[in-house]
C-alpha cells in the first residue's frame, strides 16, 4: 500500500518530519519498505517557453529552437513535430540525467547545429507513456519555476507493507489514523454530507444474504465522464495507479483514501435493476481485464436480467463499464463476506485491490457515508443529477465482546502498562472498553477477537520494543544432553564421512521425472512444480548427487567424492539416508604410483563398512548379498545386511545406462546407507568390559584353497573361522589367483588363520587337528588344499 | 726396542692401515688368531720361569689388550663408515610431493545446525523433527491459518498429487507444524527447536524453492514476550559470538502467533560488508511471537493454563551471516570447489567449550 505525505496530512495535523513518521509507521507495525521522492529524479527540468522555431538546415524532421528557461535564450535542437514558438514545455539542461534511458544531456552538435539541452516528452520524464511529441504547459506556467515544484511531484511515496490482520489500513485515512494513535498529530474530520438525491432509487437488491448482505447504491444520471481533475490524477499517478476516467478514478480514490471499493455500472449497458445473487454453475462473465471466466454457484456475483455484469467485491465486467459515452451509471457500495471473496478469489486465481480489501474485511459501518462520498465526488466533477439511495440488506454490525484482563499486558505482553493507559489507547483506536473491562472491537477491526489481539494493540502502540527481556528459567545443574539417539547417528555419520575425505552437499528433495523414472519411479509428484526439473520427491539420493558430480567433472575436477544426508521420500513415509557418489579419479597419476586409479566397487565398499561403523553397525556381523538394485552394475554391487532382511546399505558401481541418463561419462561408484534401517542399541552404561587379554601369544598359520570360480570368498572365508571356534579367533584372505598352475574354471584362495591358545601353548598334534578341521569344514564348500 | 715394542708398532700400525673391513679381519688373524703372533707369545708364557712369567706376563698381557682394543675401535669407526657411505647412498629428493589425503568437509548448514544445537541445548531445548510431506491440517489449519485465510496464498506453496477424493499434501512452508506435533505428543512443559528444509514456489538470489528453517517453541506456564526476547538475544549473542548484539522488535503479524514480533539485528559495515552487532543500521532476521490461542487450543491443550513464545529464523541465512556467503543458490549446487571453501573440518565440532564457531 503506497500512499504520499501530503496525501496523509489530509487526514491528520502534524508537524512531523517525514523522518519521524517512516520510523513511528514502522514501530507500530505498519513495515515502511521504502520512500520515493518521485520530483527528486527531476528536480534539473525546468519549465521553459519556446520563444522561435525555425527549420533546421540539415534536416527535415528537426527544428532549431530558442528556449528561454529563465536566464535567456537557448539555441536547442528538437524533432518533435507540436514544438512551435509559444509552446510552454518542460527543458532539460545540460548536466541533467534523462530518467528513462539514464542519459546525462550534454551541449553537443546535433547535425551541424549546436544544442544545448533538451525539450522533453511525457515518456522521456517517465511521466506517462505520451511520446508523440514534447510536454505542453499551460502558458501561464511559471518559466525558470524546477518542473516537480510546479507539477507538484515534491510528495514524498511511502510504500507500507500492510498485513493481513490490518484491514483498517488498507487506506490513507486508517494509516494516518494509526498515526493518530501513535500521538503523531490529530485526526482531521472526514467531510461528509449525505446525498439526498431527488426521485426512486436505482433498482438494486440482493437476493444472497451470506455473499453479499448488504448492496447500497445510487445513481447519477446526466453526467460527463471526462478526465478527472489533476490533484486526483497527480495522487493516484503517484501511488502507481493509471488514470483512466473521472468515474473509474472517483471508484479508485475513494478505495485507496478511504478504504471503501466502489463499483460503478453503465446504466445504459443494463437490461433492468441489479441483483447480487449466487452465480449459476458453469455462468460465466467476461472481467474488466478482458478475461473471461466460469463461474461456479458458490460465487456471489452482481447481474441484471441478462447476464453477469460484477464477479462481487473482486472484479467488474467489461461490457457494463463506463466509457467516454456514459451519462447515467449506477454506483455500487456493497459489503461482502470475506470468506466468500477468498474463496471465490483463489478459485478463479483472480486477485484486484478490490478482492485484497473485501478478504481482509472492509468496514461494515461505512456503507452509507461511503456511497454519499463517491456520489458527492461524481456530482461535482461529472455533472448530473442523483437519485436517491438504494439500501438493499443490511451489513454485519454486530461487534465482538471480548473479556479481557488489563494484567495480560504484562503476563503476556512482557510489558507493565498502567489501566488507564491501556484503556486510552483503546478507545483513541475506536475500541470501546466497558467498566468491566469487556472490549468492543470497532467493526472495522475484523481482525480482533480475543485478549491477546488486545494485548497485541496495547504493546504495538505503547512500543514493542520496550519490553524488556527476562531469562527463561534454567534447569538446575549442568545441562542435560539434548539429542535423539537418531540425530546423534547422523551427526556421527556426517562427521565420520567428512573425516574421510567426503564432501558433503545438499540437493534438491525434488526431481525431474526423467531423473525419477532412470532409478524407477517416485511416489510423490508436485502439482504446481517450480519447473519440470524439481518435480518428483526423490525416492533416492543418487541421482541429485551423480547431476552434482556430473557438473564438478564438466567444470574438470578430475575426481569427486560426494556425500549427502537427507531423506528420500516413499510412498510409506521419508527416511533418513545417507548417499555417497565418487566419481573419476580416487588416486592421481603419481611418480610413486604411476597411472591414475579410478574409483572401484571396493572403495564404495570400504566407504559403506566405514560409515557404518562410525554409526555403530555390528560389521563383522554383516552379510554381502546381490539384489542392490537396477540403478547398478550387476556384476558389481551388493548390499551389505544385518541378516537376510535387514538391508543396511547398498554399494558398487553404477548401471552404465544409469550413468548415461546423468550425462556422466566413466564408471562411478556410489553408497546408499539407510540410517533408519539400523536397529537401536540397547544402552548398557558407561562401563566397559573388564580387560583380559589372553597370556600367550596367538599364533597364524596360512592356507591355499581351491575352490570352484564361482565360490564366494566370504563364504569360505566363514567357514575356515567357524572350523574351530574354540581357537581360531579370526581367518582373513590375503590371496586371490588365477591362472598358471590353477586349473581352468577355479580359483587359488589364501586365508591366514589366528590361533589363540588359552592356558597352555599349541602342541604339534594340536595344530594338526585344528588344520584338519579347517580343511574339512573349507571341503564342504567344494574346497581342496593346494598342494 | 724390543721386538716385543716392534711388534706392539707394527700390529697397531697395520689396524690403522686397515681400510676395510676384512683387511681388519686380516690384521685381527696376523695377531690374535690361533696362528697369530701375539697368541704365539702368549704361549710361551707358560714355559717361562715365575720371575721371567713375572716380568714378561703383563707385557704380552698388555699388547695382547692394546691390539684388541685397538681392532674394536677401527671397527667400530669402519662399521660407522660403511653405514654413512650406504645412508650416502639412500639419499631421497624430499622435496618431493608426498600422497595428498582427500579433504572432507562438512556443509555449512548442517555446521549451523550443530551449533544451534548445541546453544539450545545449553538453554533445554530438545531438538525436534517432523515430515516434510506434510498435511493441510498441521501444516496450515492447527497454525491458525483456515483454507479461506489470506495468509494461505502468501505462502507460495507446493502441493503434491492427490488420489481423487484426497486432500492434496503440501511440501512444509514452514517448521512450525512441528510445533503442532511437538503440543499433541508432548506433555508440556516444552521446549524445543525444530530445524529442517522447508519449501516454497519462489527462486532468486535470496530465494531458493527449497531452504532450511529452524523453529523454537516454548510452551509453559508464566511465558511472557520478555522471555522470547532474552532468549533470541542470547542465543543470537551465542551464535555470533559477540556481546554487541542489538535486537530490534517491531509489531508484525504471523496467523499462529499473537502478539507477533519481527526481530531485526542491528549490523555495522565492516570493510563494505554488513556485520552483526552494533546499531548503525538494521537488519530484518526472525519472525516470533506468542503462541496463538488457537494454536495451543488446537493441539489440545488450555490456553489458559498454558502459554509460550514460538520463532522461525532461515537456517541458510544465518550462515550467510556469519560465515560471509552473499548467494544462496551455491548452497544446493554440490560444487565440490564451494563446498571446500565454504565447508568445515569434521573436527570442527561445535562445543560450548571450545566455542560454537569455527
Amino acid at each position: 500500500m503506497k500512499v504520499t505525505l501530503d496525501w496523509l496530512k489530509q487526514h491528520i495535523e502534524t508537524d512531523a518530519s517525514l523522518d519521524t513518521i517512516v520510523e513511528t509507521l514502522t514501530r507500530i507495525g505498519l513495515e515502511v519498505e521504502g520512500v520515493e521522492n518521485p520530483g527528486a529524479t527531476l528536480a534539473a527540468f525546468k519549465v521553459a517557453k519556446v520563444l522561435s522555431a525555425a527549420p533546421h538546415p540539415q534536416a527535415d524532421k528537426l527544428q532549431v529552437l530558442s528556449v528561454d528557461a529563465g536566464d535567456g535564450p537557448l539555441q536547442v535542437v528538437c524533432g518533435a513535430p507540436n514544438a512551435s514558438a509559444g509552446l510552454v514545455g518542460v527543458f532539460g539542461a545540460p548536466g541533467a540525467t534523462v530518467p528513462s534511458n539514464g542519459m546525462v544531456l550534454k551541449v553537443a552538435a546535433i547535425r551541424g547545429v549546436e544544442s544545448n539541452g533538451m525539450m522533453c516528452s511525457t515518456r522521456e520524464l517517465e511521466l506517462g507513456e505520451d511520446h508523440d511529441g514534447i510536454i505542453e504547459l499551460p502558458a501561464d506556467a511559471p518559466i525558470g519555476m524546477a518542473y516537480p515544484d510546479y507539477a507538484g511531484l515534491n510528495d514524498p511515496v511511502i510504500d507500507i507493507n500492510v498485513l493481513p490482520n490490518r484491514p483498517d489500513c488498507m487506506s490513507v485515512r486508517g494509516i494516518a489514523l494509526d498515526l493518530v494513535v501513535a500521538g503523531l498529530g490529530t485526526a482531521k474530520p472526514l467531510a461528509y454530507a449525505p446525498v439526498e438525491g431527488a426521485g426512486e432509487g436505482p433498482d438494486v437488491r440482493t437476493d444472497d444474504a451470506d455473499g453479499c448482505p448488504a448492496f447500497f447504491a445510487q445513481s447519477v444520471s446526466g453526467l460527463t465522464n471526462g478526465e478527472a481533475p489533476e490533484w486526483m490524477r497527480r495522487r493516484l499517478t503517484a501511488i502507481g495507479q493509471r488514470p483512466i476516467s473521472t468515474l473509474v478514478d472517483i471508484t479508485n480514490y475513494v478505495m485507496f483514501d478511504l478504504g471503501r471499493p466502489l463499483h460503478v455500472y453503465d446504466r445504459a449497458k443494463l437490461s433492468g435493476g441489479l441483483v447480487a445473487r449466487k452465480a449459476a454453475a458453469g455462468e460465466q462473465v467476461v472481467a474488466l481485464n478482458g478475461k473471461t471466466y466460469t463461474l461456479a454457484e458458490t460465487m456471489t456475483v452482481i447481474a441484471d436480467a441478462a447476464h453477469v455484469h460484477d464477479i462481487g467485491g473482486i472484479m467488474g465486467g467489461e461490457d457494463s463499464g463506463v466509457s467516454a459515452e456514459t451519462t447515467d451509471v449506477i454506483i455500487e457500495c456493497a459489503y461482502f463476506d470475506p470468506e466468500s471473496i477468498a474463496r471465490t478469489g483463489q478459485a478463479l486465481m483472480l486477485t484486484s485491490d478490490a478482492r485484497s480489501r473485501f478478504e481482509r474485511g472492509v468496514d461494515p459501518a461505512f456503507l452509507e457515508e461511503g456511497l454519499a462520498i463517491a456520489t458527492r465526488l461524481v456530482l461535482d466533477l461529472c455533472g448530473g443529477s442523483a437519485s436517491a439511495p438504494t439500501y438493499s440488506g443490511a451489513p454485519p454490525l454486530e461487534r465482538k465482546r471480548i473479556a479481557y484482563d488489563p494484567a495480560l499486558a504484562e503476563t503476556l505482553g512482557g510489558l507493565a502498562v498502567a489501566e488507564d493507559r491501556q484503556r486510552a489507547i483503546l478507545t483513541a483506536l475506536s475500541f470501546t472498553v466497558e467498566a468491566d473491562w469487556t472490549v468492543l472491537p470497532p467493526p472495522a477491526r475484523r481482525d480482533v477477537d480475543g485478549p491477546a489481539d488486545l494485548v497485541e494493540e496495547i504493546i504495538r502502540i505503547e512500543g514493542i520494543d520496550s519490553v524488556a527481556p527476562v531469562p527463561l528459567p534454567r534447569a538446575a545443574g549442568v545441562a542435560k544432553p539434548t539429542a535423539t539417539p537418531e540425530q546423534r547417528l547422523e551427526s556421527r555419520a556426517r562427521r565420520a564421512a567428512a573425516a574421510r575425505g567426503l564432501n558433503e552437499t545438499l540437493t534438491w528433495s525434488f526431481l525431474s521425472d526423467a531423473q525419477a523414472s532412470a532409478i524407477g519411479g517416485g511416489a510423490w509428484t508436485l502439482a504446481n512444480p517450480i519447473s519440470e526439473e524439481l518435480k518428483v520427491m526423490r525416492p533416492s539420493l543418487l541421482p541429485g548427487l551423480f547431476s552434482a558430480a556430473e557438473r564438478n567433472m564438466k567444470r574438470g575436477a578430475a575426481g569427486v567424492r560426494l556425500f549427502e544426508i537427507g531423506r528420500r521420500y516413499l510412498a510409506g513415509g521419508e527416511h533418513p539416508t545417507l548417499g555417497v557418489v565418487l566419481a573419476g579419479e580416487n588416486r592421481a597419476r603419481g611418480w610413486q604410483e604411476g597411472k591414475a586409479k579410478p574409483f572401484d566397487a571396493f572403495d564404495a565398499k570400504a566407504e559403506a563398512l566405514a560409515l557404518l561403523a562410525a554409526i555403530g553397525a555390528p560389521v563383522e556381523n554383516l552379510q554381502v548379498m546381490g539384489d542392490a538394485g537396477e540403478a547398478w552394475h550387476p556384476g558389481q554391487s551388493g548390499t551389505l545386511r544385518l541378516g537376510p532382511k535387514t538391508v543396511l546399505a547398498a554399494f558398487g558401481m553404477v548401471h552404465p545406462l544409469r550413468l548415461r541418463a546423468f550425462d556422466l561419462d566413466g564408471p562411478v561408484a556410489a553408497v546408499e546407507l539407510y540410517l533408519d534401517a539400523l536397529p537401536a542399541k540397547r544402552s548398557s552404561g558407561f562401563a566397559r568390559a573388564a580387560y583380559a587379554p589372553p597370556a600367550l601369544q596367538a599364533v597364524r598359520r596360512d592356507f591355499a584353497f581351491l575352490v570352484p570360480e564361482a565360490l564366494a570368498a566370504e563364504a569360505l572365508v566363514r567357514a575356515v573361522k567357524g572350523a574351530d571356534k574354540a581357537s581360531i579367533v579370526a581367518a582373513r584372505l590375503f590371496d586371490v589367483f588365477t591362472g598358471t598352475g590353477v586349473e581352468p574354471g577355479h580359483k587359488s584362495l589364501g586365508v591366514e588363520v589366528t590361533l589363540q591358545p588359552g592356558e597352555k601353548s599349541f602342541a604339534e598334534a594340536d595344530l594338526k587337528a585344528i588344520a584338519d578341521k579347517v580343511v574339512g569344514a573349507a571341503a564342504k564348500l567344494g574346497a581342496s588344499l593346494r598342494g | 726396542m724390543t721386538d716385543l715394542d716392534q711388534m706392539k708398532t707394527d700390529l697397531l700400525a697395520a689396524i690403522d692401515a686397515a681400510a676395510t673391513l676384512d683387511a681388519l679381519e686380516a690384521v685381527r688373524v696376523q695377531g690374535l688368531g690361533k696362528q697369530g703372533s701375539v697368541t704365539a707369545l702368549l704361549k710361551t708364557l707358560g714355559g717361562m720361569s715365575p720371575d721371567e712369567r713375572q716380568v714378561q706376563g703383563p707385557r704380552i698381557q698388555g699388547l695382547r689388550e692394546a691390539v684388541t682394543t685397538a681392532i674394536t675401535t677401527r671397527k667400530a669407526a669402519l662399521d660407522r663408515a660403511e653405514l654413512d657411505a650406504r645412508l650416502a647412498s639412500e639419499t631421497l629428493d624430499m622435496t618431493l610431493p608426498a600422497d595428498a589425503a582427500p579433504h572432507g568437509s562438512v556443509h555449512p548448514v548442517s555446521q549451523v545446525m550443530d551449533e544451534l544445537a548445541e546453544i539450545f541445548a545449553d538453554l533445554g531445548f530438545a531438538v525436534a523433527t517432523g515430515p516434510e510431506i506434510e498435511d493441510q491440517w498441521h501444516n496450515f489449519t492447527a497454525l491458525n491459518m483456515p483454507e479461506s485465510h489470506p495468509a494461505r496464498a502468501m505462502h507460495d506453496t507446493f502441493y503434491l498429487n492427490a488420489a481423487e477424493g484426497e486432500e492434496a499434501k503440501v511440501l512444509r512452508t514452514h517448521t512450525s507444524p512441528v510445533q503442532i506435533r511437538t503440543m499433541m505428543s508432548q506433555e508440556p512443559p516444552i521446549r524445543i527447536i525444530a530445524p529442517g528444509r522447508v519449501y516454497r514456489s519462489d527462486w532468486d538470489a535470496t530465494h531458493t524453492p527449497m531452504f532450511h528453517q529452524i523453529e523454537g517453541l516454548v510452551i509453559d506456564k508464566g511465558i511472557t514476550l520478555g522471555h522470547l526476547k532474552w532468549t533470541l538475544e542470547n542465543f543470537l549473542k551465542a551464535f555470533f559470538e559477540r556481546d554487541d548484539i542489538v535486537l530490534r522488535l517491531r509489531p508484525s503479524y504471523f496467523p499462529f502467533t499473537e502478539p507477533s514480533a519481527e526481530v531485526d539485528v542491528g549490523y555495522t559495515t565492516v570493510k563494505g560488508r554488513r556485520t552483526l552487532g552494533g546499531s548503525e543500521g538494521w537488519m530484518e532476521l526472525l519472525g516470533s511471537g506468542m503462541v496463538h490461542p488457537k494454536v495451543i487450543e488446537a493441539c489440545g491443550l488450555d490456553p489458559k493454563e498454558w502459554q509460550g513464545f514460538a520463532f522461525g529464523v532461515g537456517v541458510d541465512r544465518l550462515a550467510m551471516l556469519k560465515y560471509g556467503m552473499d548467494d544462496l543458490r551455491p548452497f544446493f549446487e554440490g560444487d565440490a570447489r564451494w563446498l571446500k571453501h565454504y565447508g568445515f573440518s569434521a573436527l570442527d565440532v561445535p562445543t560450548l567449550s571450545q566455542g560454537v564457531g569455527a
